[in-house]
């Protein structure tokens, strides 16, 4: 259980049966009045986020998410399915909650999945994943403005842009956290 | 820093040319007094002291008429941008005056201490400037609600929201043109202040807005021993009712209350007061040290 003093940034909570983070939090007190905790509050399922003030009397439940490494197997439907390794227990994830990380997915790549009670509700990436280009525009000699980017797309499907020497079949590194190019990877 | 000092050495300045008495009254202390939302931290079988009222009232009491303290108070489980558990107040007060006289003398003091270390007549604040010259806005509780809140004061009240909204909607528009005084508190929050003669649905409590902050909180004090002990039980209930300590009864000083001649007094948040000139939102940045940083 936690009290309202122990609230801070990035502390995550149950309320009302939902995991919740909180992205902001101040401490106010009027001299003679009682304490505020102001807290700006996000639900991690579905991403809608509040506002609450709470009181030094008020108390609430820890949030039971943990993280678990498994393996990206395929797609069916509109739904993403993960295994565990060593368990092999299967979980199924939901576009909206899969998010941009659909960018990156490829076959057996392995990812931190967020459970909540057990249920998976999101998912984390590597850093880095490297991916192939699969289309690009050929580079065109003389084209050596330095910085010069052209748009490619990977094997997701995703499009990114990468400087213009960068050709097709070439595998690239990207920042999954930034969505960005990094560089070039040999084999 | 240089600032803190030279605000610090300014408000003595001050003081001592008015002919007030400065004294020092001990930190730690057998009996703070109850209040419902202030914390004391405990320093062996004592606390530390929470603000130095207590003893400086004794002194109005000994026949001290004018006398002032810029003292450290401490404050259990308070931190935030604005708050730090040890933090400089400065007390003063003056036998015969009454709130609206020490309003007055509370911007006289500010303007003529911000003479003295050479600051410019306006404060800028978030881009905006805060005009210092006399006369300050005073305003009451109650228009305070009216003019900035969706809900009146009397129905804050009722729904057991005045801090909430205080905070939340009154307090960020409070001193920004220039600084303001909000006085007339609920006879609820009236804490160690007398009760208004001609409004007794009121307490002739006031306090000081720069910029959104609240810098000072003034009272015309009580004198009636019996009143003030049946306020300080109250507290007591209210505090054990949220599993908070019950503390011993300030028994000196409400024997010395007997004595204690008409007066008002004041607190005034020292840190507050820099961070305003500084310019910044952080109390953090104007002391040398934080707790984290020890």
């Amino acid at each position: 259980m936690y009290t309202a003093s122990d609230l801070k940034k990035g502390l995550r909570l149950k309320i009302d049966n939902e995991p919740y983070i909180i992205t902001e939090f101040n401490f106010v007190k009027p001299g003679k009045g009682q304490a505020l905790y102001r807290s700006k509050l996000k639900n991690m399922v579905t991403g809608s986020q509040f506002e609450r003030t709470f009181r030094s009397v008020d108390n609430f439940e820890p949030a039971d998410l943990r993280e678990k490494k498994m393996q990206y197997l395929y797609k069916e439907g509109d739904k993403y399915c993960f295994m565990d390794n060593e368990s092999f227990e299967q979980v199924y994830l939901t576009e909206a909650q899969v998010g941009d990380a659909v960018n990156f997915l490829i076959d057996n790549i392995e990812a931190e999945i967020l459970l909540f009670e057990d249920k998976p509700i999101g998912i984390s990436l590597p850093n880095f994943v490297d991916l192939v280009v699969t289309e690009a525009e050929p580079w065109a000699k003389g084209d050596t403005v330095s910085g010069a980017t052209k748009p490619v797309k990977v094997q997701t499907g995703y499009t990114i842009f990468v400087p213009t020497f960068v050709t097709e079949g070439e595998k690239i590194r990207i920042d999954t956290r930034t969505g960005e190019y990094l560089t070039r990877v040999k084999g | 820093m240089n600032l803190r000092a030279k605000l610090i050495s300014s408000i003595r300045h001050f003081f001592i040319q008015q002919n007030f008495l400065e004294v020092e009254t001990p930190l730690r202390i057998p009996a703070p007094a109850p209040e419902e939302h202030i914390e004391a931290i405990p320093s062996g079988d004592w606390f530390l002291q929470t603000s130095p009222e207590l003893c400086m009232k004794r002194l109005l009491a000994a026949g001290y008429p004018r006398i002032f303290q810029i003292s450290k108070c401490f404050r259990a489980a308070e931190r935030g941008s604005r708050h730090l558990p040890e933090f400089a107040m400065l007390e003063w007060y003056v036998t015969k005056f009454d709130y609206y006289q020490l309003m007055d003398q509370c911007e006289e003091m500010l303007i003529t201490a911000f003479k003295y270390m050479g600051h410019p007549q306006d404060i800028i604040r978030q881009n905006k400037k805060i005009n210092l010259a006399a006369p300050w806005e005073k305003i009451t509780v109650a228009d305070a609600f009216s003019k900035y809140a969706q809900v009146s004061l009397p129905e804050a009240l009722h729904q057991d929201k005045f801090d909430e909204i205080l905070t939340q909607y009154i307090e960020p528009r409070l001193g920004i043109n220039r600084p303001t005084f909000i006085y007339d508190y609920p006879v609820k929050l009236a804490s160690l202040s007398k009760i208004k003669k001609s409004d007794p649905t009121v307490a002739e409590r006031f306090e000081l807005y720069i910029g959104g902050t609240e810098l000072a909180n003034g009272f015309s004090e009580l004198t009636d021993a019996r009143e003030q002990r049946q306020r300080f039980e109250e507290a007591q209930e209210a505090r054990a009712a949220k599993n908070w300590a019950r503390y011993p009864m300030p028994e000196n000083f409400l024997d010395s209350l007997k004595n204690m001649p008409e007066s008002a007094g004041i607190a005034l948040g020292i840190d507050r007061l820099v961070m305003i000139l500084a310019n910044t939102d952080k109390i953090d940045d104007v002391v040398a040290f934080t707790p984290e940083t020890l």
